[in-house]
């Protein structure tokens, strides 16, 4: 027992000093939002351990790692998710074009509709598909009138693949249509209060392989137009739809790089057994 | 599967007598405790029916009331009524002046014998009518009257002739006279409008439930707006907003332990803080409303809470995070969603509310209240007190009056729940 | 470089062994064929050239086995990082050897020709350059085995060995044929099949360079092939 804790204290202290950022990335400097030195606990425990990453605003960036790892956890703090539990705590800073986002002055409900969130398990209100994407426009306003917002509804749900598949019920409730169709109609609310970067939190985890399919085509579409951040389990699917890749584990971001990198040649021991398929 | 299963396959003889009689122990066994399922239903529901029958069978009677013809001459001289007076501002105060007792028992004595097979309280009856029509004065008509308990109580057969004189409630020349008026066909069974109009009376024939059931209404209307506004308020504060930390944890224990404190207990509380401190009124509904409130206010938190907490968190994510702020995450989401598991909370505390006696006793709504209460703060009784009142009284007519007020009681919380079940479905209307 | 660590699917590991052994036959019998022709030219055994092109057909089967089972592993695993390096390089290994012994079969069909000439020159010469290109083999198929990225530098820098010998050898043969234009027809198989003896030691080279990719994940900066003996000239 006592030679498994110092083995791994070894282990932390040695990963610890090395995030292996790759040049391509550490000389970029179209950074939408950057962390540095972020730590999150939940209580006494250090999910998050030290991480600073820049995300680019052109690309998707994706976080992959074991589970655990505190890939969603670092996610859920670009956009103050963490806030809503209790006893997380949130240290270092996270600036969003260089804005403090922890900062006092930065009102949260604001963040929130910039920075946009999609989750693992489909959620729509138990409301009409209309309701579903108008919520978010309306409650910030962004509507002056019922012509705006069936606007920004109709462009919403076209933008995410799923106009031509509802337009003749949009009365009917979102939980009625199928798993793939609610996460692309939960996409299509988040972007309804047109955000500048959208965190995916294994969207595709509940979902078949066509309607992950089409999630993915769907990904591929709003890429350059937001930033996306999305967190999968599924490393094809990062290999597929990333340009960037990071890497966490045991709450530390072990490298981070281009996707094709990382896929073909990861530097790092770690990163290397991983996607190989060589945990043990 | 390892070798030595491998090894075993085959061994065992299903079709063996001894692997048959298993079986037939087996389902032997199923049957039996089926049966014993099945049972405890039977005994129940017996009992229920049993319950009812009784009740029904009782209190149908206390529905129906006794009625005797009386030839009633309205005259002014007997009554000392000013046919002049009988319009006008002065004409009520007049009519509650003349003397329509001696008016109706002189009618009962001149043609039935004897004023004791009329009603005590039959001369109102005739009054109303005057009252109703001042044109009566002076001329003279056939009024059907209310009997006197015991031909009410023969009339529905209640009294068995076989019975020893000295041990049956009425008198033998009561019996006679009764026999004799049947014969003439001058009794009659009619449909007691008064027991559903009327409040509370020391005369069983006159005693009404309306007074008690207004007071219960009164009482409840009471509760429901103070519980239900404060009790949804404190889960929803405790659900969403408070931290976890010691404190909460005591509230919450004190929550649960409070909806366990025995109602006498409110009682108690209700008297020495609303009436000796607060100086509120005695018998009063509102005393009586903010009581229960107390009383029924831990269901409602309890209630509320478990429905906040089975919302999916998946909604609540959903709103915060495309930046919904918390009350609009509760407003917009949350209690829509809870509402109906609220409002069932709701109306099982307003039920029990309903039924509760103890702390009514106690701030004094077992007051003998004869007048239909006008408002929250006039004496009033409530049903389940009215029921307990009656059901101490000595005089015979009022076993079925209890029983009457029970039905009218078990009424009301059947609507109750049915308002729950309507309400519940029109809110759960799944999306 | 090497993870020894075993796959969390044992049987990847498994699968990944088997198409390692496979390539490893197809190298172990093309370095034969290259050896036999080599020793039916010298001692002019026309059976044994006969065998050497029968025995072609077993690198060619093998090398169809490989590719399909390295597809099939694509298939079924999606191996990544350095798995899939290893089993690219494989398939790509598996297309050079193939090369390989055609190669060796080509010199085995010059034999009957050349032993029915009588034209005995540049035999040392030939045997010689035919042990550097066997070793050669040996050595790119000993560091696929060991995943020896130095080993794979090493056969890289033994090619340019080959082709100097190679350019010397040629001019030899041409100087044959200008002495004599009955040699013409000798020397032209033997030429051809220096020739061939030089682009094994390319393909062994080719060997080494995916090994090393493989092993690695980074690329041998390419060195220009020689042996096109563009730089002689001709005495016409």
């Amino acid at each position: 027992m006592a030679t498994q804790v110092t083995e791994a204290a070894a282990e932390e202290a040695h990963v610890r000093e090395q995030t292996l950022v790759h040049d391509e990335i550490a000389f970029a400097n179209d950074a939408k939002m950057t962390a540095r030195d972020v730590d999150v606990f939940y209580g006494e425990k250090k999910a998050v351990d030290s991480v600073s990453i820049d995300v680019d605003s052109h690309y998707v960036t994706a976080f992959i790692g074991p589970s655990g790892c505190g890939k969603s956890t670092f996610l859920r703090c670009f956009n103050r998710m963490n806030d809503t539990i209790d006893i997380a705590r949130v240290q270092g800073r996270i600036e969003l074009d260089g804005e403090d986002i922890y900062d006092p002055r930065m009102d949260v409900v604001q963040l929130r509709a910039r920075v946009g969130m999609v989750f693992q398990k489909p959620n729509p209100f138990p409301k009409s598909i209309y309701e579903n994407i108008a919520y978010g426009p309306r409650i910030h306003g962004l509507a002056s009138n019922k012509a705006d917002m069936d606007g920004i509804v109709e462009a919403s749900l076209t933008r995410a693949g799923l106009w031509n598949e509802v337009k003749d019920r949009l009365d009917d409730s979102g939980t009625a249509l199928s798993g793939g169709q609610q996460q692309r109609l939960c996409i299509a609310r988040a972007i309804a209060v047109d955000p500048e970067v959208i965190l995916m939190d294994e969207p595709c985890s509940a979902l078949d392989p066509i309607a992950t399919a089409k999630i993915e085509e769907l990904i591929e579409e709003l890429k350059g137009r937001f930033a996306i951040v999305i967190v999968t389990h599924n490393m094809q699917q990062a290999a597929r739809i990333s340009q960037r890749t990071a890497f966490f584990h045991l709450g530390n971001l072990v490298e981070y790089g281009d996707t094709e990198t990382i896929f073909t040649n990861p530097r790092a021991d770690r990163t290397r057994d991983y996607i190989t398929g060589r945990f043990g | 599967m390892t070798s030595a299963d491998v090894a075993r396959t085959g061994t065992v003889d299903w079709r063996s007598a001894q692997m048959q009689a298993r079986i037939r122990k087996r389902y032997a066994k199923e049957r039996r405790f089926r049966f014993l399922g099945l049972g405890a239903l039977v005994f129940a529901a017996g009992f229920l029916l049993f319950l009812l029958t009784t009740i029904v069978s009782d209190g149908i009677g206390g529905f129906q009331r006794a009625e005797v013809p009386l030839d009633i001459e309205y005259s002014a001289t007997t009554l000392g009524l000013d046919p002049a007076q009988m319009s006008g501002d002065g004409a009520d105060y007049a009519i509650n002046r003349a003397d329509f007792r001696s008016l109706v028992n002189a009618a009962a004595e001149a043609q039935l014998g004897t004023s004791e097979m009329i009603s005590e309280g039959a001369w109102l009856d005739v009054r109303d009518r005057l009252r109703g029509d001042p044109s009566l004065l002076g001329s003279r008509e056939r009024v059907w009257v209310v009997a006197a308990p015991e031909v009410d109580l023969l009339a529905k057969g209640q009294i068995s002739f076989d019975v020893p004189a000295q041990r049956r409630a009425v008198s033998q020349e009561m019996i006679n006279q009764y026999v004799v008026l049947n014969d003439r066909g001058d009794v009659q069974l009619s449909l007691n409008t008064g027991f559903l109009t009327k409040a509370d009376s020391t005369s069983s024939e006159l005693a009404g439930i309306w007074g008690a059931l207004l007071g219960s209404l009164l009482t409840m209307a009471i509760t429901l707006a103070l519980s239900f506004p404060i009790g949804v308020m404190t889960a929803v504060y405790l659900e969403e907003y408070a931290p976890r930390n010691r404190f909460t944890d005591m509230i919450e224990v004190s929550i649960n332990n409070l909806a366990a404190v025995p109602s006498i207990i409110f009682g108690l509380l209700g008297l020495s803080v609303f009436l000796n401190t607060f100086g509120m009124p005695r018998s009063a509904p509102v005393v009586g409303g903010v009581t229960l409130a107390l009383m029924t206010l831990p269901v409602i938190v309890i209630a509320s809470r478990v429905s906040l907490q089975s919302v999916p968190p998946s909604i609540r994510d959903a709103a915060l995070g495309i930046g919904a702020s918390r009350l609009q995450v509760i407003l917009h989401h949350i209690l829509p969603v809870a509402l109906p598991g609220i409002l069932t909370g709701t109306i099982i505390g307003l039920s029990r509310a309903l039924g509760e006696t103890a702390p009514l006793l106690l701030i004094g709504m077992r007051a003998f209240v004869s007048d239909v209460p006008g408002g929250v703060t006039d004496p009033a009784t409530a049903l389940p007190v009215q029921i307990f009142l009656w059901s101490d009284e000595v005089g015979r007519g009022f076993v079925e009056k209890t029983s009457a007020a029970i039905m009218v009681l078990l009424a009301v919380l059947l609507s109750m729940n049915g308002v729950a079940i309507y309400l519940r479905n029109k809110f759960e209307r799944r999306w | 470089m090497n993870s020894t660590t075993a796959h969390t699917v044992k049987s990847f590991d498994d699968d990944l062994r088997l198409l390692r052994s496979m390539i490893g036959e197809m190298g172990g019998l093309a370095r034969s064929q290259v050896n036999e022709a080599i020793t039916a030219l010298l001692s002019h055994d026309v059976e044994l050239a006969k065998r050497v092109v029968e025995a072609d057909k077993r690198i060619d089967e093998l090398e169809m086995e490989a590719e399909s089972f390295a597809i099939s592993i694509i298939a079924r695993r999606s191996p990544l990082a350095q798995d899939l390096r290893e089993v690219i390089a494989a398939l790509k290994i598996g297309a050079v050897i193939e090369r390989i012994g055609d190669y060796g079969k080509n010199i085995a069909k010059r034999v009957e020709a050349l032993s029915s000439s009588g034209y005995r020159g540049a035999s040392a010469g030939v045997e010689q350059i035919g042990s550097m290109a066997s070793t050669l083999v040996d050595d790119a198929m000993r560091s696929f085995a060991e995943r020896d990225p130095f080993l794979a530098r090493a056969v890289s820098d033994g090619d340019e060995a080959i082709d100097d010998y190679y350019e010397s050898l040629f001019q030899t043969l041409l100087g044959e044929i200008a002495e004599d234009p009955e040699n013409t027809a000798p020397a032209t198989h033997l030429i051809f099949i220096i020739k061939n003896l030089e682009r094994i030691g390319d393909h062994a080279t080719n060997i080494a360079e995916m090994v090393h990719y493989s092993a690695t994940g980074e690329h041998l900066e390419d060195r220009p092939k020689g042996g096109d003996a563009t730089g002689l000239s001709l005495p016409l």
